[in-house]
């Protein structure tokens, strides 16, 4: 079938671009003193912090909204370093 | 408390820049509305850091066509939906502020008046942020654009905010509510009422840029509360015609503590800064805040 237009038929795709390589601060979660609030999860612009409030680095720009967000401080950002 | 769903709607690996709050506003909504849903867009940041070609971040059925017709495409989505009989579609239509407040309002104003089942999310960056910044209808007084820019010359925009909110409202629709990203809860419960409405819904979502105001990714969400805590932006629903504010700040704090952290407004001095608390102290009367 010929196509009209730009037709994507592969939904979510963007997922083969791993937008990890912007980063320059990295989020470390300390899950010690996370209370659970969501507040992480419900504000990363990149959807990459699980119900399990793992980070999904391939993913993560290192924003630090997480971080700021975070009201038990249990989100520290690192400097990345080169390998 | 928000759900969190299992699956995200907006997949990673988009190219909104780093803390971009429209893709926020876009994940909380898809969250709110769930996977039986079709998304239309304007032109527009959204549209271009979610669709670079041969790539989606959408993980729903997803229509892209101009700058100035979601109304109108949206308008169609709903309307073969319902000539095949599936009612239970959620039909969302996404545009900025420019593709809303200006190049589409006409286009939006004849879907809303011909009652779709639909609802439209105008995501209120403030600017034409897409094309670099450039000042829309919903810039507000005194921000610092590539078209209003301040200097010698000028101040800055020289026009308050279009009401755009009360201009939907004007159309007699059902439902009309403001949010913002960064009071999840309100904005997502307004999304599902909105869903659930028979006949058409217009939110307008402000939406704080990073790129565009300049402040840092990490205060996305600490400016959109800043709008809000000044009372720069009011959260309120109109449910067939009936207003009421969903959020009141408890004490609300001097627009200043707003203005200053963003580079759009930091040539402002005293006097405007004042001008502007008076604009705000005027509205916030006006609606009962
Ligand atoms: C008819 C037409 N005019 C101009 C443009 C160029 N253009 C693309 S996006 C855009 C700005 C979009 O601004 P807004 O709707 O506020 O969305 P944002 O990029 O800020 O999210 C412009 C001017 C276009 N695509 N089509
Ligand atoms: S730094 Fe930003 S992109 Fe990375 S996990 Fe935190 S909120 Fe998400
Ligand atoms: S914001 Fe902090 S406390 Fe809340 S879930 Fe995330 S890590 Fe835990
Ligand atoms: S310019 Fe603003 S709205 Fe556009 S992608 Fe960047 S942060 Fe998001
Ligand atoms: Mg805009």
């Amino acid at each position: 079938m010929v196509n009209i237009g730009c037709v994507i038929k592969t939904p979510g795709n963007t997922k083969n671009n791993k937008t990890g390589s912007w980063r320059t601060f990295k989020p470390i979660l300390d899950k010690e003193s996370c209370i659970d609030c969501d507040n992480c999860i419900l504000f990363c612009p990149d959807s990459c912090i699980n119900k399990q409030h793992d980070i999904d680095y391939d993913y993560c720009k290192g924003c630090g909204i997480c971080a700021y967000e975070c009201p038990s401080d249990s989100i520290e950002m690192i400097q990345e370093e080169s390998d | 408390m928000v759900d969190i769903p299992d699956k995200n709607l907006l997949a990673p690996g988009h190219r909104g820049c780093a803390g971009c709050g429209a893709s926020i506003a876009v994940k909380l909504a898809l969250n709110a509305l769930g996977e039986n849903t079709v998304a239309v867009s304007a032109t527009g940041c959204l549209e271009v850091m979610t669709t670079p070609y041969p790539e989606t971040a959408w993980e729903i059925p997803f229509i892209h066509v101009a700058f100035e017709n979601s109304g109108a495409v949206a308008s169609g989505v709903e309307s073969a939906l319902r000539i095949q009989g599936k009612d239970d579609v959620n039909v969302v239509a996404f545009g900025g502020d420019g593709g809303t407040v200006d190049i589409g309002l006409q286009s939006l104003s004849g879907a809303m008046e011909r009652g779709h089942n639909m609802t439209y999310i105008c995501y209120d960056n403030e600017a034409y942020m897409n094309t670099g910044i450039q000042r829309s209808g919903a810039t507000p007084f005194g921000a610092s654009t590539t078209t209003s820019p301040s200097g010698v010359a000028s101040f800055g925009e020289d026009k308050p905010k279009k009401n755009m909110p009360m201009i939907m409202a004007a159309h007699g629709i059902p439902y009309v509510a403001t949010a913002s990203i960064a009071y999840p809860e309100d904005y997502v419960n307004k999304v599902k009422k909105a869903a659930e409405t028979k006949g058409p819904a217009y939110i307008h979502l402000h939406q704080p840029c990073t790129t565009g105001w300049g402040f840092p990714s990490e205060r996305t969400i600490e400016m959109g509360r800043l709008a809000v805590e000044t009372g720069s932006w009011i959260l309120y629903e109109i449910v067939d015609g009936k207003f009421e504010i969903t959020y009141r700040p408890e004490e609300r704090k001097p627009v200043k503590e707003y203005l200053a952290p963003q580079k759009r407004f930091r040539h402002l001095d005293d006097e405007l800064i004042e001008k502007i608390q008076k604009y705000v102290d005027a509205e916030c009367k006006e609606l009962g805040l």
